[in-house]
Parts: C-alpha cells; sequence; structure tokens
C-alpha cells in the first residue's frame, strides 16, 4: 500500500514538472573547443549573455586539452555525441569536410557575398568544394618585433621598413665574442618557428613568385626569383652572420633569445604578444613586416581558427547553433575577443578602424590583416619541415638557393599530390 | 596417498595442499595477466590490424589497404634516414656505455671507502628525467653559450656545431644518452662482479697469473650473463630511442636535416602530428620485428654457458 502511495506521489510530481517545461522546450547545443585559458574564461561570459537573449536556448561549454582535441572529435562525432558548433584550426576543414563531420553554413543565414565582404581576405581559405564551411571570431598575422634600446643605440630611432634597411640594422646590432662567435643576434633566424612562413607568404612573394598555383594544387617557388628570396634569408645567417639556428634551444628559442635582449629583430605571431609583453625587459615595440621598397607590396601570413556547425545540429538545435554561431563571430564579441584574449578581430569593418589600427602593439599586426594571406596546407607538419630543410640544405649543406628549392618543391608537391589523390578516390 | 583435508568442511579434499597452492598462485597471477593482455597485448595487435588500413585518426573511412604502408614506408627516405640512424645509435652508444659502465666497475670494485656514494653519484642521472636531462644537455652543445664550447675555445680549439650538424648531432645525443645511462650499467655491473668467487681469482694467481689474463679469462667469461642482458637492454633502449631525441632538437624535431631522427620519433610524427597512424602502425610493426630478431639473434650468439 505504502509503495503504490509513493509511486503515485512520484508519478504526479514528474507530471506537473513535466507540464511546467512543455510551454517553452529550451533547446540545448554543445561548444566545444580546446582548453586555452583566456579563451575559456570568456566563452563563458558570452555564453551567459547570449543565453540572456534568447531565453529558449541553453549552451553547453566543453574544453580539451589541445593534443587529445582531434581524437576526441573523431571518436564523439560518430557516435552522434559531441558539439554541434565546433571550434577547429582552418587547415584541418578539408579533413573534416571530407570526413563529414561539418554541414555547409546555409547561403540564407550566412551569404557567401556578405562573408567576403564583412570578413578579412585570408577567411577566403575555408571556402571548399565552392562553399564557406566555418567561420573565424579572431585572427594571427605576423609582424617584426623589435627591440627599440637595442636600435637606438646603433643610431635607429625607428624600426626598418625596407629589409635593406633591415639588413643593416641587424648588422649593427649584432654582437660577437673574442671568437667571433654571436652574443647579440640582430636577428633572431628561426626557420622552424614563424619564418618559414615568412619565406612563403612574403619573401617569395615580394620577390615576385607565387608559393602555390591558384588552386592550390601545385607548388611554384622554384624559380630563379625564389631561389634570389631564399638567398635573401639564408645570406642573413651565412653572409652577413647577424643570426643562427637555435641560437637559444627549445621550441620558442627565438622568442626567449629577444625577451632576454639577446635578439634586436624577430618575427613572431600576435599570439606572442601576451609572452612577450609579460617577459621583455628592455623597452620594446611592433613594426609591420618591411617590404622590398619602399612603396613595395606588403604581404603577411595569416591563420585562424574557426567556428563550424556540425552534422549533429539539426532542426531546432540546428537553428540554435546557427544563432550561437552568428553571435560568436559579431562584431561585439570580434572586440571583446581583442580585449581579452589579444587575437585579432577578423571583421573588415574593425580592421578599418583608426582607433584599433593606430593601437602601438595590435595596430602592425591589424594592418597586416587587410593583405594577409592564410596558406592552404594539407599537411603543415610536412610542409614547414620542407622548408625548413631548404634553408638548412643552404645553410648546412652549402647547396645552391635554386637547387635547395627545386628538391623542396619535388618533396612538397608529392604532399600535394597526395592529399589531392586521396580525395579524387573519396 | 591421498593428503586429507586439515578441514571437514572444505568442499574439495581430494586436491593437494601443493597442487591447492599453485591454483591460489595461479589466481592471483591471473590478475596482472589480465591487465597485460588488456594494456600492453591487445594494443600491440591491433597496431598490427592498424597497419594494414588507412587510418587517418579524424576521419571515419579507415579503408583496408593491405600492404600500401608498408610500400609507402620502402619508398620513403626519411623513413630509411631514420631506420639508419637508429642503427648508428645502436653501434656508437652500446659499446661506448658497457665499456665505460665496466671500466667504472671494475675500478669501483678495487675501492672500500666512498663506494657507495661513487655509485650514488653515477647512479644519479639515470633518476633524473630524462626530459629535464635533454634540455640541460642542448644548452651544454650550445655552439654560442655551451660550456663544451667555452672550454674548446679556451683550448684555442674551433667551436663545434654539435647539435646543428647533421653529421655532429646524433653522436652527440647518443654522447648524452651513454651518460644517462652509465650509472645503471654500473649497478647492474658491480652486481655480476660480486657474483663471481674470490676462489677463482685466488687459484689464478697462484698459479702466477694476473692483470689482463684474469680479466680476460675470469672476469669475463663468468660475467657472460651480466653481459647479454646489459647488451640486450640496452640494444632495445637504443632502438626504442625518443625522449632524448625529441627534446634535444626541439625546434627542428629529429633535425637538422634529419640526422638525430630515429624510428620511433618518425613513428610519433606520421601518426600524432600528420594523422597517418596507419604508416605509423607500419613502422611498429617493423620495429617490433626487428628488435624480435635482433634479442633472439643476441641471446643465441652471445650466451655461452661457461662452466668451472
Amino acid at each position: 500500500m505504502r509503495i503504490v502511495l509513493a509511486m503515485t506521489a512520484a508519478l504526479v510530481l514528474f507530471l506537473t514538472l513535466a507540464g511546467i517545461g512543455a510551454g517553452q522546450q529550451p533547446v540545448t547545443i554543445t561548444y566545444w573547443q580546446y582548453f586555452f585559458e583566456s579563451k575559456v574564461k570568456l566563452v563563458d561570459q558570452l555564453i551567459k549573455e547570449f543565453e540572456a537573449q534568447n531565453p529558449g536556448i541553453r549552451v553547453v561549454h566543453e574544453n580539451f586539452p589541445y593534443d587529445a582535441y582531434n581524437q576526441k572529435v573523431a571518436s564523439a562525432v560518430p557516435a552522434g555525441q559531441g558539439p554541434d558548433v565546433i571550434n577547429l584550426f582552418y587547415g584541418w576543414v578539408p579533413l573534416y569536410v571530407d570526413s563529414r563531420y561539418l554541414q555547409p553554413l546555409p547561403a540564407d543565414a550566412f551569404p557567401p557575398a556578405e562573408i567576403e565582404r564583412e570578413f578579412v581576405p585570408m577567411i577566403k581559405n575555408s571556402k571548399f568544394d565552392g562553399k564557406y564551411w566555418a567561420l573565424p571570431t579572431a585572427v594571427r598575422s605576423l609582424a617584426l618585433f623589435y627591440n627599440a634600446d637595442l636600435l637606438r643605440a646603433v643610431g635607429f630611432t625607428r624600426p626598418p621598413v625596407t629589409w635593406d634597411e633591415f639588413a643593416v640594422a641587424a648588422e649593427q646590432t649584432t654582437v660577437r665574442d673574442a671568437a667571433g662567435r654571436i652574443t647579440t643576434e640582430g636577428f633572431g633566424v628561426a626557420p622552424a618557428g614563424q619564418d618559414h612562413h615568412l619565406i612563403r607568404e612574403v619573401l617569395f612573394r615580394q620577390w615576385g613568385v607565387a608559393p602555390y598555383s591558384a588552386d592550390g594544387r601545385r607548388v611554384t617557388y622554384a624559380t630563379p626569383q625564389g631561389a634570389e628570396a631564399l638567398k635573401w634569408y639564408t645570406d642573413l645567417i651565412t653572409q652577413r652572420k647577424v643570426g643562427v639556428i637555435e641560437f637559444f634551444p627549445g621550441g620558442g628559442g627565438y622568442r626567449n633569445a629577444f625577451m632576454a635582449g639577446r635578439a634586436a629583430m624577430i618575427f613572431d605571431g600576435s599570439f606572442a604578444i601576451g609572452s612577450i609583453r609579460g617577459g621583455t625587459k628592455a623597452a620594446w615595440g611592433v613594426a609591420p613586416l618591411p617590404r622590398r621598397t619602399l612603396g613595395g607590396e606588403p604581404s603577411n601570413f595569416g591563420s585562424y581558427w574557426v567556428h563550424g556547425l556540425t552534422v549533429r545540429a539539426q532542426g531546432p538545435r540546428r537553428d540554435a547553433a546557427i544563432k550561437f554561431l552568428k553571435y560568436l563571430v559579431s562584431d561585439a564579441v570580434q572586440r571583446l575577443w581583442l580585449e581579452r584574449v589579444g587575437e585579432l578581430p577578423a571583421s573588415r569593418k574593425l580592421v578599418g578602424d583608426a582607433r584599433l589600427s593606430a593601437d602601438p602593439i595590435y595596430g602592425p599586426f591589424i594592418q597586416g590583416l587587410s593583405y594577409a594571406r592564410a596558406t592552404f596546407f594539407v599537411d603543415e607538419t610536412a610542409q614547414r619541415q620542407v622548408l625548413v630543410d631548404a634553408v638548412n640544405e643552404v645553410v648546412v649543406n652549402n647547396k645552391s638557393p635554386l637547387q635547395a628549392l627545386q628538391e623542396a618543391a619535388v618533396k612538397e608537391q608529392k604532399i600535394l599530390d597526395e592529399f589531392w589523390a586521396k580525395r579524387a578516390r573519396k | 596417498m591421498v593428503t586429507r583435508a586439515p578441514s571437514a568442511g572444505l568442499v574439495l579434499p581430494q586436491i593437494r595442499l601443493g597442487t591447492r597452492r599453485a591454483l591460489w598462485a595461479y589466481t592471483f597471477l591471473l590478475v596482472p595477466l589480465l591487465f597485460f593482455l588488456t594494456i600492453r597485448l591487445a594494443p600491440a595487435f591491433s597496431s598490427l590490424y592498424i597497419s594494414l588500413h588507412e587510418w587517418n585518426i579524424i576521419s571515419p573511412d579507415k579503408p583496408f589497404v593491405g600492404l600500401q604502408n608498408f610500400r609507402t614506408l620502402r619508398d620513403d627516405p626519411r623513413f630509411a634516414r631514420a631506420a639508419v640512424n637508429t642503427v648508428r645509435y645502436v653501434l656508437a652508444g652500446i659499446p661506448a656505455q658497457i665499456a665505460l659502465g665496466l671500466a667504472l666497475a671494475l675500478m669501483l670494485q678495487r675501492i672500500n671507502r666512498f663506494r657507495g656514494l661513487f655509485r650514488a653519484l653515477y647512479f644519479m642521472p639515470f633518476v633524473t628525467p630524462i626530459v629535464a636531462t635533454a634540455w640541460v644537455w642542448q644548452w651544454m652543445y650550445s655552439q654560442n653559450f655551451g660550456p663544451l664550447n667555452q672550454i674548446l675555445v679556451a683550448l684555442g680549439l674551433p667551436a663545434q656545431p654539435f647539435l646543428r650538424s647533421p653529421g655532429q648531432a646524433l653522436y652527440a645525443v647518443a654522447a648524452a644518452v651513454v651518460w644517462q645511462y652509465l650509472g645503471f650499467q654500473v649497478v647492474i655491473f658491480l652486481a655480476g662482479l660480486e657474483a663471481i668467487p674470490r676462489v677463482y681469482y685466488e687459484a689464478a694467481e697462484v698459479d702466477g697469473a694476473s692483470g689482463w689474463r684474469l680479466f680476460r679469462h675470469i672476469t669475463v667469461p663468468l660475467l657472460n650473463p651480466t653481459l647479454v642482458f646489459s647488451v640486450v637492454y640496452s640494444t632495445i633502449v637504443y632502438l626504442q630511442l625518443f625522449t632524448q631525441v625529441l627534446n634535444m632538437t626541439f625546434q627542428d624535431q629529429g633535425g637538422p636535416l634529419a640526422g638525430t631522427l630515429t624510428v620511433v620519433l618518425y613513428v610519433y610524427q606520421l601518426g600524432f602530428q600528420r594523422f597517418k597512424m596507419g604508416e605509423a602502425a607500419a613502422a611498429t610493426a617493423v620495429l617490433f620485428v626487428v628488435i624480435l630478431a635482433i634479442t633472439l639473434l643476441q641471446m643465441r650468439v652471445l650466451s655461452k654457458p661457461v662452466e668451472y
């Protein structure tokens, strides 16, 4: 008797609660990103605001260590679990599309013409198979970090603007000991750091060579001009001797050397601002990447993380996910992202904002965005290795830059061919 | 004769006490066995299975490709380079480690004071985290700031590129590995030397033998089991070299120009940086076969039973 009573009571309670909820069924969507403290904190706050604006939607925010991120996605999505909105590196988009994890952005909610009008040009690289699959909140670009104290000591009151000036400044700031070994680099060289991007998207282009064909299928840098560009870079190490590879050991050795006042200039991404700001004692500044001549063509390398809709987002969840995605890439969120995370806005309007581009630190990076290109990588690790090896072939093995580039082009073409051949089979 | 069960309450009085003890032992051994099967053996076999597939971590399609991954590796110059390098590590590292280890053990055996202290000092690198020592060694080898080059320059010799030279880098890494394992080697040899009865030496000395002949005809043959263990164990260590190489060449891992790349480091790059699990598993399978073959060969050739 008692059991029957208890069960009835439970049933009544359940029906009452269910009845309350039935009025406005909330939709719950899930957002995934890898763990990066400032991003996680900001997204938590953004979700609160978004939920306040959209009472029917609840967003669950989950994050994983960077190293395990892809595995998590790969095990969750095919099992029908995982996120509705997902954060991924732009270079992974082809892989995610081919694996059928992403759905194309609906053209009515995100018209392609509008995307191309509103976002910085480099996001064209997220267009794959003729469709947009994902959009960024923030982007990154490269700039020249300089130690103002060291430059001033040799008479440079402003950072170099042309490559010739850069070379002179590097030569004058280099300090050697009695045995001829460098104790302070004029230029903190780092082929495996950001310099391989610099060679690919900046030096090649400014020396008149497009590194790849427009469709991204062919390697086109192995030309005499390409070799000139590579030689200009390797000469800094072998002829002018203004820097040595792995001057400071470790992944960010060139950056550590700069922070320790042991490198007068380095090329680094906007993501380095935080560490450099925290760890540099000398007066330092940021300048746009040098050009070949004063009025010459500027170029830059950009990269970014994007938010996409997964195939899991269907029905009401898809509508909610679209709303959340629109919110994430809105100008208001982009501004907050710059303030809190230190990543550059992806919107042309913000890039054109005079106040933002006048910022002494972020300004040079933001100016670079209007012409930055994101390389279409199919296997970034292997492609980076190819260019790092080309530099070493010249610096360590005394190969001619043209021969080193020709060998590099053969190796990289093989990587591209393999990717496209696999796609064609699918 | 049937042993009576000590307690009448037991259901299986027929089982002998010895058998019952053995059964219990097996029961308890079953637990680690289960662990071994699921955590070690099953993944090993699944990696053989993966090696026959095109296995991208992300992609849900993992088609069977037969021996394609092995053919790709055969034609991959980086894999060939990694394999040759790995053999070089073995050939350079093991003789150096065994010779130095034996020399130190013989000297330590002669002293009585501070033997424990010396042993502890030599053993210390072995218990220091590999990553930490690798980073310290990277600074030691630094072209511009490293103490090794400071010494060379002070002696009027030219500074060496060490880790920046494709020719020297491999041996520079091998030297650091030898240093790390030296203490372990010394301890193993010391134990082996202690196990050789003094009477053999005394008898030989009475017969007029000394120095080199004692070492050649008594120490070496009777130390043989220890030597075999050392060679087999360190071969496996050098064939699986990874952490030291990764951390000592952190910017250009396995570089410069693949000069320090090992098979295991290449497996890691293929599988976890380039998402090519199939090829990575195939390389692992090749390494497994090579380690097995070398180990069997070493056991066959090196272990000669010595009777005195």
